[in-house]
């Protein structure tokens, strides 16, 4: 990857700024319902970053990454559940129970490849859907609703306010992130192994490790945001795994570009955005979204960043 | 645990079983031969499903409304075919993904506007209404009749895989589409026939099912991930591999709901069992799949090529 050019730089600039005014802008003109979804945008922009890790540089397509949206909000609901409102707490449970369900479930996904992969992620992801559905105790299908917001000290996930900047730091660090572990050693096994996973082990490495540590981070970090997730609904249920939440989260980094950094959040931006406006539109917005997303896999090859990548590189013409 | 509380169960499982294959035996060939993943199968199910009410309703001939199921799932499935699955068949599968899933969600919505959000109902014929002795214990005429069609579409669908022309032209198209085409045989009209013979079945598991099911929006994706699990767990591609792979699941999950949370209750705590009981045995079939994988990536029975 060339240095960026300047307009899109500014193009970043201009995004960054955008993301840190809107509860001020939001605020002052009493539209508070937009704090709440752009959080909600956010939340997603950093699953699809996490998908993008696994899928987009790794090419592995998991239909299951909705199991860790659904564990992160979990490991809040059940504290919370018990009256544990402290957030270091919730956190804890998430990394450590991400971790180990995404390493166990991509060591037997890992066997497999191509659409036995798919299955098979989607298979793990049902199955947690359908064990939380049971579990009476923590409302079963119709979910249960979360007392004890993540409190870690003085930041208090249940406000609004505080949940929107701490999105905004999480997605930031993601992005920086993935910026850096993309261009990593560790990134270019990665992509390697996307491209020719045989010629990747010819030459020394293990591909399956580097492959399974990447699903690993990539489940925690579509925990933390169903972390968030759960904060910002103080709900948590577990629709939030149905294998339409992880087909919805593939449609985001496709309709971003796949293998892209920014890619994943401007699908998410570009998607929760255009079914928020089909669904102030018409009472059949799943239709239109359904037509949107079948036009995409047949037209869309390079995503949102490709379009903008084509255009940015092109030369800023000064008019005599 | 006695066989008059284990027959019914067993037999249950069976008629699951079969109605998973109808589904499975289509969606393994489109998979294994075409190798386009196609989520929008269960809403396949679902048309067929409604267009049976819809018929039953208008005729009250139940052999009309499945034909009307079957007709309804085929038009359905060679539209979707012609128009959008044609075009991705070389494309990478998440396109296959995305195609489907937008499909899925374009199909229910369009159920919804056409045959509104109630879910439609639809009777036992009256010469499946009753019961049938078998070694002495009653069980429901019309499931019965379910196990036996299950059957005669796996003998049927052999003979027409591995005694006919074009069943042996999707096989060659299996292992070297290339190479047929080649030949001088038009592959996309294969590829379509296939693709729609799949629909057919799905459309008839979804007319027999009516009677038994509510026929409502969403029913086709319960169902969908079962089936998948039924092609993984049987091998992609492989008919035979999904009948096996249908009965497994079928009989697991149904003797699974029933027994294991009796069993959990005499072995453990009550109160623990009550709360793992169901939350294990509606996981039950997704940890054997699992279990099946780690040992066997590529199924039970892998088909060959």
């Amino acid at each position: 990857m060339t240095s960026l050019s300047l307009k899109a730089r500014a193009a970043c600039l201009l995004g960054l700024v955008a993301l840190l005014a809107l509860p001020v802008l939001a605020s002052l003109t009493g539209e508070t319902f937009y704090i709440s979804m752009a959080s909600r945008i956010l939340i997603f922009g950093i699953a699809a970053s996490a998908l993008n890790l696994v899928f987009g540089y790794g090419g592995l397509v998991s239909l299951g990454h909705a199991l860790f949206l659904g564990i992160g909000a979990y490991s809040v609901a059940i504290p919370s559940f018990y009256g544990i409102g402290n957030g270091f707490v919730h956190l804890g449970i998430c990394l450590v129970a991400c971790a180990a369900v995404g390493a166990m479930t991509a060591a037997i996904s890992l066997r497999t490849s191509g659409i036995g992969f798919i299955m098979i992620t989607l298979a793990f992801a049902q199955m947690g859907y359908f064990a939380f559905m049971s579990l009476k105790q923590y409302g079963g299908d119709d979910g249960t609703p979360i007392s004890a917001t993540s409190r870690f000290g003085a930041l208090d996930l249940g406000s609004s306010i505080h949940l929107y900047y701490a999105i905004v730091t999480v997605l930031l660090a993601t992005i920086v992130g993935m910026y850096w572990l993309r261009r990593s050693s560790f990134g270019m096994v990665l992509r390697g192994a996307r491209q020719n996973a045989r010629r990747a082990s010819a030459l020394g490495f293990d591909v399956k490790r580097t492959q399974w540590l990447a699903y690993i981070l990539s489940a925690t970090t579509c925990g933390i945001a169903g972390m968030l997730f759960a904060n910002l609904n103080a709900f948590a249920s577990p629709s939030l795994m149905s294998w339409f939440i992880s087909s919805e989260l593939i449609v985001m980094v496709v309709l971003g570009g796949v293998g892209t950094v920014l890619g994943p959040v401007l699908g998410a931006i570009a998607f929760i955005g255009a079914e928020e406006l089909a669904k102030a539109v018409t009472l059949h917005w799943a239709a239109y979204i359904g037509l949107a997303v079948i036009v995409v896999a047949v037209w869309a090859r390079n995503g949102l960043v490709g379009s903008m990548a084509s255009w940015a590189s092109k030369p800023v013409k000064v008019q005599a | 645990m006695t066989a008059i509380t284990l027959i019914p169960q067993l037999l249950n499982g069976l008629q699951y079983g079969m109605l998973l294959f109808l589904l499975a035996a289509g969606l393994t060939l489109v998979l294994g031969i075409m190798s386009y993943v196609n989520l929008a199968h269960g809403s396949l199910y679902m048309v067929g499903a409604y267009c049976a009410a819809v018929v039953f309703d208008h005729t009250g001939s139940f052999l009309l409304a499945v034909a009307g199921a079957v007709a309804g799932a085929a038009m359905a499935g060679a539209l979707i075919e012609q128009l959008i699955a044609s075009r991705l068949y070389q494309r990478d599968h998440v396109e296959h993904v995305l195609a489907s899933f937008g499909m899925v969600l374009l199909l229910n919505e369009l159920a919804r506007t056409v045959w509104g959000p109630q879910p439609l109902f639809l009777t036992v014929p009256k010469a499946l209404g009753g019961t049938i002795d078998i070694f002495g214990i009653q069980y429901s005429a019309y499931r019965f009749a379910i196990v036996v069609l299950g059957l005669a579409v796996l003998v049927g669908s052999h003979y027409l895989i591995h005694g006919t022309r074009a069943g042996m032209l999707v096989r060659a198209g299996a292992s070297n589409p290339r190479m047929v085409g080649a030949l001088g045989i038009n592959i996309k009209v294969l590829n379509g026939a296939l693709f729609t013979f799949g629909a057919a079945l799905a459309g008839l598991a979804g007319g027999i099912a009516a009677p038994i099911v509510s026929v409502q929006l969403g029913m086709g994706e319960n169902i969908l991930i079962l089936t998948l699990v039924v092609i993984v767990v049987g091998g992609i591609g492989s008919i035979k591999g999904s009948f096996y792979g249908a009965l497994i699941v079928g009989l697991i999950d149904t003797l699974g709901r029933s027994f294991l949370p009796l069993i959990l209750r005499e072995t453990m705590n009550r109160e623990l069992a009550n709360a793992a009981g169901p939350a294990l045995a509606s996981m039950l079939v997704y940890v054997v799949m699992a279990v099946i994988l780690a040992f066997r990536p590529k199924g039970l029975f892998p088909a060959r090529g």
